[in-house]
């Protein structure tokens, strides 16, 4: 179905896909990176899992996670992955946002500005 | 148990391997399976075992939207519209989870457990014939390919699948698990959107509504990088293979045992919840 407005659907759903796939393909691999790095510290340790302690706030905060992430820390290398994959839907519907505006949907640019917003809010409330 | 820190890292990415593969060929989604390996058989604490979990549903939710997104089945204006409910939903749940005991949560599980491997067993419903007004407002109706070619279908029941998706959502954040099942059930069985539309439309939903609460379970520490690498790394995997080999696996007699099993995890889930064990 082409929109007379521009962009088809099937384009619409192709870059989607593709902006989905590239998402969990870096993620992914700032993960393994960090998992390898993590397992060379700590692979002789005995595992501490049982009790629940919640993470320290430099695995918490996104500021943090960044600065352990850049210095090479193996558990902030993993959670700077993390964050890339939850931030990866999150970038598909502010993409849609673009994408149905391109289209004049101006009824699914409110919907799909509400669903950013409590994307947004649930990544910066805590 | 388990001597060393790479032992536990390698036997977690191993079982979530085969949880990937098995939730993929299923359909059930890895997150079910993976929340009960880590509290039962590897005694690690149920928040963190969510919080892995929930990674692991929005890799392979992303993963596998692109194919599905190809095949020219999902509905995107009826994801987005459902991802109201779903994510705010989601933001409940999580804040539900920090608030309720660990036992409640394993007996929930153990519940929504049993009703998706039932659910998963049922057959579709008929397509609505008429026309609604409000999905109509909304744009929701659509097309689908068959064999016959492109084939237009109505959408009704949209408070009704609307609430359900509230439900799905907070699920979901409350769990750490996709809730496949209760958003198939919404746009299958309430809105009578054809099956596999309402299937591929609920992955492509689950990575959104998923995002919703590993935010908040990342703020509050539920993420814990030693053990949601494995889980990740090992669904992500186990649910790529799955998606490979399903066009040509005999899925139904595999479904059947592995919904037998899901059953009995589902039972111990709720027997250790009562006890108090979890």
């Amino acid at each position: 179905m082409t929109n007379a407005h521009g962009m088809s659907e099937e384009r619409f759903e192709g870059l989607i896909g593709n902006l989905l796939r590239a998402g969990v393909i870096l993620a992914a691999a700032v993960v393994l990176t960090g998992g390898v790095l993590y397992l060379a510290k700590y692979g002789a340790q005995p595992p501490q899992y049982h009790a629940f302690r919640g993470e320290p706030s430099d695995l918490r905060e996104v500021s943090q996670i960044f600065r352990d992430a850049v210095s090479l820390h193996s558990r902030g290398l993993i959670q700077l992955g993390l964050l890339i994959l939850i931030a990866t839907p999150v970038a598909r519907v502010a993409f849609s946002v673009f994408a149905f505006a391109a289209q004049r949907d101006w009824l699914y640019v409110s919907i799909t500005l509400i669903v950013l917003a409590v994307l947004v809010y649930s990544l910066v409330s805590s | 148990m388990h001597a060393t820190t790479l032992e536990f890292t390698l036997l977690i990415a191993g079982g979530s391997f085969l949880a990937g593969l098995l939730g993929a060929l299923t359909g059930l989604g890895g997150g079910v399976v993976i929340v009960p390996l880590l509290a039962l058989a590897f005694g690690v604490d149920i928040r963190y075992a969510i919080g892995a979990s929930l990674v692991s549903v929005i890799a392979t939710s992303s993963g596998a939207a692109a194919a599905y997104l190809k095949e020219g089945y999902s509905n995107i204006r009826v994801g987005m519209f459902l991802e109201v409910a779903t994510t705010i939903g989601a933001l409940c749940g999580a804040f539900l989870a920090a608030r309720i005991p660990t036992a409640a949560i394993a007996i929930i599980f153990g519940a929504v457990l049993l009703y998706s491997a039932w659910a998963s067993m049922k057959t579709e419903v008929d397509l609505a014939p008429e026309p609604d007004r409000l999905a109509a407002l909304l744009k929701l109706d659509g097309h689908y390919p068959t064999p016959e070619g492109m084939r237009a279908y109505h959408v009704r029941g949209v408070p009704a699948g609307f609430g359900l998706m509230y439900v799905a959502g907070v699920l979901s954040g409350l769990l750490g698990i996709g809730s496949g099942a209760i958003k198939v059930l919404a746009m299958d069985r309430a809105m009578h959107i054809p099956f596999k539309v309402s299937t591929t439309t609920s992955n492509f939903m689950i990575g959104v509504t998923a995002a919703a609460s590993a935010g908040i379970y990342l703020g509050r520490g539920y993420l814990d990088p030693g053990i949601a690498m494995p889980v990740m790394l090992g669904v992500l995997a186990g649910a790529l293979l799955g998606a490979r080999i399903l066009p040509g696996a005999k899925v139904r007699t595999l479904r059947f045992v592995f919904n037998a099993a899901i059953s009995l995890v589902a039972i111990e889930m709720i027997v250790q919840g009562i006890r108090g064990h979890i």
